[in-house]
């Protein structure tokens, strides 16, 4: 058991602190049980989100020593000795209290994507899809919500675009949607104009943080935004399109 | 309210300003550094052909990279500048417009020359108006567009490499020829590994087990992704074995290094 400076911010939107603490830490331990054992023996006014304390929930959510992580995932034995280990709230949300953050905001975002819209169903009443069609899409749905890649994304937390941009969480739904087998409707104009995919220039940020290791820059931002080329940059899908048109037997 | 102003503990805003405590310097700095070297000597390179009797850019069989498909000029327009007097003109177009666009590239070329951000969860200039790539850099999209030539710039390189093993006096192996040969499979391996080729050959359906030719693309989407995975390795990779073989070719024209024949 060894003692460790944490510094961990107290205080609100308005006005705060990192105040220092100093913790026994066992082996083994997370930065989650840290605070825990802080708002224990030092601290029981110190407010903190969380929830399953194994990565699945996406409640704890924080930033340790200035890295958006998951407090529940990041073992203290692998931060680096000999300073002081910081935890911040996220910083692109408003802050209640300490650590914990008003994330209600993507909540309303995800209210303005189009929901699933499934083809009609085959004859005998079900739908059918084989497994390679839904690997891609299996891969987004891993998203436990945490908002570390929004909270990383420098479009909403340095620039805060958020009436703009609807941030990689979300970009992954989109694209969790668009490349859906059955789906029927093509969100295209809505990623290019309302939710302003222009936006990211592609840092990977997003990707770096993700505790579920979803590849979210490689294979959802960047085939959302292919797809907004395919759809108005790119001169010969742009040909292929007035050809179809030209040669388009008319309907009598 | 979307998001609150910070109290100055914890503000984010200011060039460099983070709570970070590794080494997040060092990527922006040699990725810039890296690429700022290849900038200046291609451009070196490509403004310097050589006297036109005895060109820089070939040697033999050899052809350097920067200048294929070699277009000569028999004369140039007299108004035309001097120093762009150089059949690199006509080529280099296509693979730096390729690069320029690529998504790997677009990461390292904002974070370090624009420092936008410079690392993640890092501070930027205090006051700049930030529109991605909805602005200037809508140009960003057009990378589909360099993609085409890219393709054709592999097979024409490919060309270049097998030539470099015939020699005046028949077959051989030179050292140039195992660098030139090397050489288009790893631009290949770059431009086969693009986020834009991933996305045509497959990544635009949605439903893979529909059609015969679905299945097929999927496959070779597979094959792509797995590629794509290393698209930064390949960029650098290809990026300075691209320089390398301009090199080798230059000091072997030049007479500064002697070409060894293998066979």
């Amino acid at each position: 058991m060894e003692k460790l400076i944490f510094k961990v911010y107290r205080g609100d939107s308005g006005k705060g602190e990192l105040k220092e603490y100093q913790i026994e830490v066992d082996e083994g331990m997370v930065v989650l049980d840290a605070i825990h054992k802080l708002q224990a023996t030092q601290a029981p006014d110190l407010a903190c989100r969380w929830n399953c304390k194994a990565g699945r929930c996406g409640s704890c959510s924080a930033e340790i020593n200035g890295f958006p992580k998951l407090m529940c995932m990041t073992r203290i034995d692998e931060l680096p000795k000999g300073n002081p280990i910081t935890v911040e709230p996220m910083k692109a949300f408003p802050i209640i209290k300490d650590l914990v953050t008003d994330v209600s905001w993507n909540y309303e975002v995800n209210k303005t994507i189009p929901p699933f819209t499934p083809k009609p169903p085959e004859p005998d009443g079900t739908w059918r899809m084989q497994q390679k069609d839904i690997d891609r899409v299996q891969e987004f749905r891993k998203c436990i919500e945490c908002f570390l890649c929004q909270d990383v994304c420098h479009v909403l937390r340095n620039h805060n675009k958020h009436s703009q941009f609807i941030g990689p969480r979300f970009l992954i739904r989109v694209a969790s949607l668009e490349m859906h087998p059955l789906d029927t409707v093509d969100r295209r104009e809505l990623l290019k104009d309302q939710f302003g995919i222009g936006f990211c220039n592609i840092t990977k940020c997003c990707t770096e943080v993700c505790p579920e290791r979803i590849t979210i820059t490689d294979n959802a931002i960047i085939p959302l935004k292919e797809r907004v080329v395919d759809r108005y940059y790119d001169p010969l899908a742009w040909l292929i399109r007035q050809l179809k048109r030209v040669f388009k037997p008319s309907a009598k | 309210m979307h998001k609150a102003t910070l109290p100055k503990e914890l503000e984010t805003t200011g060039l460099g300003k983070t709570a970070r405590k590794d080494k997040w310097l060092f990527e922006p700095l040699w990725t810039g550094l890296g690429f700022a070297i290849f900038v200046v000597y291609s451009t070196w390179g490509a403004l310097n052909p050589g006297p036109a009797g005895h060109p820089y850019y070939e040697w033999g069989p050899y052809l350097s990279p920067f200048f294929s498909p070699l277009f000569l000029v028999k004369a140039w327009p007299d108004w035309w500048p001097k120093i762009l007097r150089t059949p690199a003109l006509f080529v280099l177009w296509a693979p730096l417009g390729f690069r320029a666009t690529c998504y790997y590239f677009r990461k390292f070329f904002y974070r370090t020359y624009l420092l936008d951000p410079p690392g993640c969860a890092v501070g930027e200039a205090r006051s700049h108006n930030y529109k991605g790539e909805k602005g200037f850099f809508i140009y960003q999209n057009l990378h589909r567009w360099f993609l085409y030539p890219a393709v054709a710039l592999v097979i024409i390189l490919f060309y270049d490499g097998v030539k470099a093993f015939f020699f005046a006096d028949g077959f051989g192996i030179g050292v140039g020829s195992l660098v030139l040969i090397i050489e288009p499979i790893l631009i290949a391996l770059f431009t086969f590994s693009c986020n834009s080729f991933r996305h045509l050959v497959g990544g635009n359906l949605d439903c893979y087990s529909c059609s015969f030719s679905n299945r097929a693309r999927y496959q070779v989407w597979g094959k792509v992704s797995l590629l794509n995975r290393n698209h930064m390795f390949w960029f650098w990779i290809s990026l300075g074995w691209v320089g390398f073989s301009d090199f080798y070719v230059r000091m072997v024209a030049m007479g500064i290094w002697t070409d060894w024949r293998i066979l």
